[in-house]
């Protein structure tokens, strides 16, 4: 019994512990952000690694989750004939939900698991210790231009995504199932709002940015400095990432979403 | 060199962001066709909207000319109370009728606005005289029964 209570204390200490590092580190990479950006060329460098690398995935799974809502959307609506309406519904579900979503989550499994595996290795092999000792500030150097590259890379990719879904739909419905190509737009315009819809969904996709950026930095920067230690902080960079995202979403709906209608 | 291929890069990226913005802006959004903030305002009252919504459109012989932008019950007549928000290139008499209708047998609801032949035009903030509420499908239904009875009743004496 008694071991039972030792264990429950050690585990709930464990993760405060871990929560408290957690919270100094944000500050540290917030207080951070502002000389790190200045350093424009690492953040180019960020981008394009985190981004212009995650173009390809990003591309072709929009690409297909357009074709198959197109596909599924059509089984449903054309049995109350309102096929017109596919439109509006792929539009909706992914400039709303699916856009910002997957991407954040093919997004931490893309680039926030190298992010970490790489600032991992680099604590595992010294090298920050090593940057410290020659003055230069890890977390300004290796950090921020990382974090920052996730925050700017997400809602541009997002944006993409949702992008290549729709043409994915237009390709499916319009082409091949051979709904009208005017209500097919028509439909989407008149139920997609810019401002409600599109920028809520990018704004989505930043809050994502935010929570897979400082989630991937701080696992690969407090990892274990081992070969262990790297795969595991690999692997909870996925695992939280994902739940956070997921999490937010739903905390995000409900504020941006609920009585709208 | 390498540098410059990932400046290249990123700025293809960013670029490509931009277009994607820009699709979802014109093509897949209704950022030009619609703009909240401009136009004039016009009140319509009814004693039932039915499933009319806030931003449903408002058209007049089909085509869109605003959209309404709030709803509310007055306190002491119970009357819904809709505030539209109507281009401002489009007039409308003072005897135009406010009909809410469905598109399609169960599509959405929206407010018809059948224009009139008055020469004086409603302004900014003034009422439409003349409306029509929603049809109310169980209400209907009701009065075609009723109706019937009150036939076969009269059909027996």
């Amino acid at each position: 019994m008694l071991d039972l209570l030792d264990r429950l204390g050690a585990v709930t200490l464990g993760a405060l512990a871990r929560l408290g590092l957690a919270t100094l580190f944000f500050g540290a990479v917030f207080a951070r952000t502002w000389r790190g950006l200045k350093r424009g060329a690492l953040l180019v460098r960020e981008i394009h690694f985190s981004g212009v690398r995650s173009l390809a995935i990003i591309l072709v799974s929009g690409l297909f989750v357009g074709m198959v809502l197109a596909v599924q959307g059509y089984e449903v609506l054309q049995r109350f004939g309102s096929a017109d309406a596919l439109g509006s519904l792929v539009a909706l579900s992914l400039v709303r939900e699916l856009g910002p979503v997957v991407t954040a989550l093919l997004f931490a499994g893309r680039a926030g698991s190298a992010v970490t595996a790489e600032i991992g290795l680099m604590r595992a092999t010294e090298q920050l210790a090593a940057m410290d000792m020659m003055a230069v500030d890890p977390i300004s150097r290796v950090v921020v231009p990382r974090f920052m590259g996730a925050l700017v890379s997400l809602p541009i990719l997002a944006v993409i995504f949702s992008s290549a879904g729709v043409i994915g739909a237009y390709l499916v419905g319009v082409e091949l199932i051979g709904i009208d190509a005017g209500a097919f737009w028509s439909q989407m315009r008149a139920s997609v709002d810019f401002r409600l819809d599109v920028l809520n969904g990018l704004f989505k996709a930043l809050v994502f940015g935010l929570a897979v950026g400082l989630i991937s930095v701080f696992e690969g920067y407090h990892a274990a400095p081992t070969a262990e230690g790297v795969s595991s902080a690999t692997t909870r960079t996925v695992v939280i990432s994902s739940l956070s995202v997921l999490t937010l979403d739903f905390i995000l709906t409900v504020l941006m979403f609920r009585g709208l209608n | 060199m390498n540098r410059s291929k990932t400046n290249v890069a990123v700025g293809a990226f960013v670029a490509l962001g931009v277009v994607a913005l820009v699709f979802m802006a014109l093509k897949v959004g209704n950022l030009v066709s619609f703009d909240s903030a401009e136009g004039y305002r016009l009140e319509a009252r009814f004693d039932n909207i039915g499933g009319l919504r806030v931003r449903a459109p408002v058209k007049s012989a089909g085509v869109v000319v605003g959209r309404v932008e709030s709803i509310h019950l007055d306190r002491d007549t119970y009357e819904a109370v809709a505030q539209l928000r109507i281009r401002p290139e489009f007039r409308f008499s003072t005897d135009t009728i406010a009909a809410i209708v469905t598109s399609g047998l169960l599509g959405e609801q929206y407010l018809s606005l059948d224009a009139g032949g008055d020469s004086l035009y409603l302004k900014d903030g003034e009422r439409f005289i003349k409306t029509q509420s929603a049809m109310v499908l169980e209400k209907l239904i009701g009065q075609f029964l009723y109706n019937k009875a009150a036939e076969s009743s009269g059909d027996k004496k």
